[in-house]
């Protein structure tokens, strides 16, 4: 195995890079990184929307996150794919493709985080801040929503490495993130695919596993301060 | 300034309200008793739009509260609450929680919020834990601070839902004193609390409900001395012999 | 399978023709591959629960060295996409077996064994998670009753604890069983005729990819919804009562 990754740890690294586009671990990052940021105000909109007082907002909003989390992420991807260039007229290359599936896809589970986050601030704050004479929309903003965020740090890091998975779906529609490399790695090599795909495994495992105990002693960190708190 | 006019109020098919009639004047101090489930809590609620009204009509400085028309924001911030669960706002600073309202919805700029804020935490004797958190403070601090909070829009009228009852006993007392000072200065006040020594040294008017009805109003000397309503006598002896023969 | 880049760019045709999905070759081909997708469903939640019991009883022994086996395995699995793990079970794996085993799996639809070990491995990592924290939320006083009867700790377990822990952790199982039903469509990745791999197949058959993956989600969808309700009625039927 250790010349397995002494020959091809690069490649596995970055891909065709730069003799061709970034590839391997570091555009599954990227990926991971961006579908994550581009979710986010989205899935703020979408989770507010969730809670909204108004159904008419409310329930096509509730539909909409109901019919994404319904759909398995691949289906998604495969109607971005065949879609997206109708859609927007150009021809979209994989990596744009999987970002739009990876956004939309996001969104709607952070949709629910913020949801269930929102729920979990005490009804006495929205009630505080509504005595005080602030409007529904000014009392999410200036108290309900500070504080959700920062109850939700540990899910958004689990959000995180569940979209680091996601991105091998790529794979499929040959985009050439890590799994696809460690495919085109075991075409060369032939011989040897156990101990490629376990490299591949322990690539993920390394880093999803990591950001899943960061999540975790985020959260201990976090009740601990509340704990403090209380007891003052 | 506040008339309540047979007010009603159902959760579902229970009748926490029946046909309640009051009115408020202004200066005055009217302090809310009864057993649990009387349905104070509901009536200071109502009185704020908190909680809503099936019938009646409660009249609030010229405003219908309940109309569908009235722009609740501006009407809420004309009155202060303060509730039981002190709901300070974890994320802000003490000053923060007092200047966010009066920037935001008086207009004011920050450093006249700030001086405002200040001259409240000081007369609510909080003016060293300015830039503390709400975490870090004690619960009679956290809730002088939150009547300094709501003092900081400048209300004409205060409403009080059970202010001390979340509070250790050591704490009540700082607490009672601030709601002191505020009546003596001659703010409109209506509280819920069971604070009998409260009741009798500062209310100008106590009423006692039970089972959603106002059965007795008097001033405090004939409320306490004279009781009439047979409830509220039991009431009274309860609170007064709390182990008495039960048995 | 691996979509070539750029397949088509087709404009999106005015006619949706329902009939290519309620008659014909390109039905029969979406049906059949539903019925696959079903089929994973099924076989995979059947392995998948009761070792999704046992690893979570594992690791709730008080012997150490089976509690950190039982997380290590866990952790490993969980933190790997599933795509991976499919790669390495249809690739990885045959080299590893004996010669035997390998010829009986090649013998038979080893796409499909490969996807059934994999999902089966997937799920019930997560569903040991969920089997833990129901029992972990029963009091613990209730074991120390039944061992105060005289119950050894399994007995404790099977009639006392997990009756109760089962009415907590039905909504989360019924929960990852519409993950596992979502998951199947990974199965395309390694050749399995499953509905997304039908579907792709209908769609580069007869360019109508409107009609194919319509017909694709709106059965995922289905039989989601249908889960989602069944976990829905569950609740309502059998609410947690509070102890």
């Amino acid at each position: 195995m250790i010349d397995l990754i002494d020959t091809y740890w690069l490649y596995f690294l970055v891909g065709q890079y730069p003799h061709g586009p970034l590839g391997g671990l570091a555009l599954t990052l990227i990926l991971a990184i961006l579908g994550l940021l581009f979710a986010f105000p989205l899935g703020l909109l979408l989770g507010m929307a969730r809670v909204s007082p108004w159904p008419c907002v409310r329930w096509p909003v509730s539909a909409l996150i109901h019919v994404v989390r319904g759909t398995p992420l691949l289906m998604v991807v495969f109607w971005a794919y065949f879609f997206l260039p109708g859609l927007t007229g150009q021809n979209t290359d994989q990596f744009w493709t999987m970002l739009t599936a990876l956004v939309i896809f996001d969104a709607a589970y952070l949709a629910e985080i913020i949801r269930a986050g929102i729920h979990g601030v005490a009804r006495g704050q929205t009630e505080s801040a509504r005595s005080l004479g602030f409007s529904y929309l000014d009392a999410m903003r200036l108290v309900i929503l500070p504080q959700v965020v920062r109850n939700m740090l540990p899910s958004l890091v689990n959000q995180f490495v569940s979209t680091i998975k996601a991105t091998s779906l790529g794979y499929i529609i040959g985009l050439t993130e890590v799994s696809f490399i460690a495919t085109q790695i075991n075409t060369q090599v032939l011989t040897r695919p156990a101990e490629v795909y376990l490299l591949l495994g322990l690539t993920y495992f390394i880093l999803c596993f990591g950001l899943s105990r960061f999540a975790f002693w985020l959260e201990r960190h976090h009740q601990q301060r509340t704990m403090a708190k209380a007891h003052a | 300034m506040i008339q309540i006019e047979k007010i009603n109020k159902w959760y579902g098919s229970y009748h926490a309200l029946v046909d309640v009639t009051e009115n408020v004047a202004k200066g005055e101090v009217v302090v809310v008793c009864g057993p649990s489930g009387s349905g104070k809590s509901t009536l200071i609620r109502t009185l704020n739009r908190l909680e809503p009204i099936q019938s009646g009509r409660i009249v609030i400085d010229g405003v219908d509260a309940h109309a569908p028309r009235v722009r609740i924001n501006t009407f809420r911030s004309h009155i202060g609450f303060v509730f039981q669960q002190f709901n300070l706002f974890p994320h802000l600073s003490v000053l923060e929680n007092c200047t966010l309202a009066p920037t935001r919805l008086r207009g004011l700029k920050p450093s006249e919020a700030r001086d405002e804020a200040l001259a409240l935490l000081d007369r609510v004797g909080l003016a060293a834990k300015a830039r503390a958190y709400p975490g870090e403070l004690s619960g009679g601090q956290q809730q002088r601070v939150a009547i300094a909070r709501a003092l900081a829009m400048r209300p004409p009228l205060m409403l009080f839902d059970e202010p001390t009852s979340a509070l250790d006993p050591e704490m009540v007392g700082e607490v009672l004193l601030v709601m002191r000072d505020l009546a003596r200065d001659g703010m409109t006040m209506v509280c819920v609390t069971h604070e009998m020594g409260f009741a009798r040294d500062v209310a100008d008017r106590v009423l006692f409900m039970d089972e959603g009805k106002v059965l007795e109003r008097a001033e405090p000397s004939e409320f306490f001395a004279r009781p009439e309503h047979p409830r509220l006598r039991q009431f009274l002896s309860d609170i007064r012999t709390p182990f008495s023969q039960a048995a | 399978m691996a979509l070539p880049y750029n397949t088509f760019c087709m404009p999106m045709t005015p006619l949706f023709n329902l009939d290519l999905l309620l008659t014909g070759t390109y039905h029969d081909w979406l049906v059949a591959g539903l019925i696959t997708s079903l089929s994973l469903t099924g076989i995979s939640l059947a392995l998948a629960l009761p070792l999704a019991i046992i690893i979570a009883v594992i690791r709730l022994s008080p012997v150490k060295a089976l509690q950190w086996s039982g997380f290590a395995f866990v952790e490993a699995i969980r933190n790997v996409p599933l795509l991976a793990h499919m790669l390495f079970w249809y690739f990885g794996a045959p080299e590893i077996l004996p010669a035997a085993a390998r010829e009986w799996i090649y013998a038979r639809n080893v796409e499909a064994c490969s996807a059934i070990i994999a999902l089966t491995l997937y799920t019930a990592a997560y569903m040991s998670e969920d089997v833990r924290s129901g029992i972990r939320s029963i009091p613990r006083q209730q074991l120390e009753a039944a061992r105060a009867l005289g119950f050894g700790f399994v007995a404790s377990l099977r009639r006392v604890v997990l009756p109760q822990a089962l009415r907590v952790t039905i909504p989360p199982l019924i929960s990852q069983t519409l993950n596992l039903w979502k998951d199947t469509s990974i199965a395309t990745v390694i050749g399995v005729t499953e509905l997304m791999y039908q579907a792709a197949k209908v769609e580069s058959a007869s360019f109508r990819s409107f009609e194919a993956f319509a017909f694709a989600s709106a059965a995922y969808l289905g039989i989601s919804l249908l889960i989602a309700g069944a976990a829905g009625w569950y609740q309502a039927r059998f609410p947690v009562r509070a102890t």
